[in-house]
């Protein structure tokens, strides 16, 4: 999976998640807020997020891998899916 | 219309239950498996939409609560897998149902040899996986470490609280181990078929008649036989 269909994947998920249109979605930045942020993001939505992505990517996301970092930003999320991504392939 | 049914408990009694049905004595009766926990919420209006659609395509539908769920005042913690599989074949006989529609996690119930819908099927560990890691996170923000192997073992003896659900132990030993049923009379339905995203995902409870039509019209195409 390239990086550029890694994004797109991602900002569909959370468009779902949110129900955002996919040009709401697609405007998503590295430096857009997530958890804490958004009001609907929150623990529930979040777990369910984490294992849309392990799904959709096809990666597993440890407990431990989890931390507010990742989670804060759409940036951090993104570089935490690629990463996932290098580590499995 | 809504009424009652008579839900057997564990222990032998009954429990009247809340049952929304759509009935008009028509040779195709879908009981439907809802969604558990968060996920029932958040897919209620959904299924009550799909029930709708499939009232409109001349198939009967019939929602009953099981102990513990919705509108029951059966504590939740007291519920096993077992005597919720034991509750959904009780609920089919009681509607005549000629077929099921699980909705995630209710795959788990459906009573063996009746032909059955599953759309988006979720296994038994995969909803404790969900649940727990929301529990986590939420540990994490207050600054608590909570991992999911302690978790579960404090859960298989004493049960826990998952996502506001008090969960008994012995349903979540039930569902460490609680994958859906093969059958050759049941026919899985995703996402995809429906043209959209799950709508357990959102953070919030939403509706698709798009979705809802479109997963009643599958079932009205397929005859009674799923598979």
């Amino acid at each position: 999976m390239t990086d550029l269909s890694v994004d797109r994947e991602l900002k569909a998920l959370i468009a779902d998640v949110l129900g955002l249109d996919p040009a709401r979605a697609a405007a998503l930045e590295g430096s857009s807020g997530l958890f804490g942020h958004l009001p609907e993001l929150d623990s529930m939505a979040v777990a369910g997020l984490l294992t849309e992505m392990e799904d959709r990517l096809d990666i597993v996301i440890d407990d431990d891998d989890v931390d507010g970092e990742m989670l804060e930003t759409y940036g951090g999320l993104l570089a935490f899916a690629e990463a996932k991504l290098a580590e499995a392939a | 219309m809504m009424s009652q049914w008579p839900a057997p408990l564990g222990n032998g009694g009954q429990s009247e239950e809340l049952l929304v049905s759509f009935d008009k004595a028509r040779a195709r009766r879908v009981l439907i498996l809802p969604a558990w926990f968060d996920e029932a919420n958040k897919l209620r209006r959904f299924t009550l939409d799909v029930m709708r659609a499939l009232d409109a395509a001349g198939i009967d539908s019939f929602l009953p609560d099981l102990p513990g769920c919705n509108e029951s005042l059966a504590p939740l913690e007291s519920q096993t897998l077992a005597g919720w599989r034991a509750g959904a074949a009780a609920s089919a006989e009681a509607v005549g149902a000629s077929e099921v529609l699980a909705i995630r996690a209710g795959a788990l119930l459906v009573p063996p040899g009746l032909p059955a819908w599953h759309y988006a099927a979720l296994s038994g560990p995969k909803l404790l996986r969900g649940l727990i890691r929301a529990r986590t996170i939420v540990a994490r923000e207050a600054g608590l470490s909570e991992s999911a192997e302690d978790l579960m073992a404090i859960g298989r003896e004493a049960g826990l609280v998952l996502g506001g659900w008090m969960i008994g132990a012995d349903m979540l030993r039930g569902l460490e181990s609680a994958e859906i049923p093969a059958s050759d009379n049941a026919r899985a339905i995703t996402t995809a078929d429906l043209g959209g995203p799950g709508l357990w995902l959102r953070a919030e409870p939403g509706e698709d008649i798009a979705q809802s039509q479109r997963l009643a019209a599958i079932i009205a195409d397929g005859g009674s036989s799923p598979a």
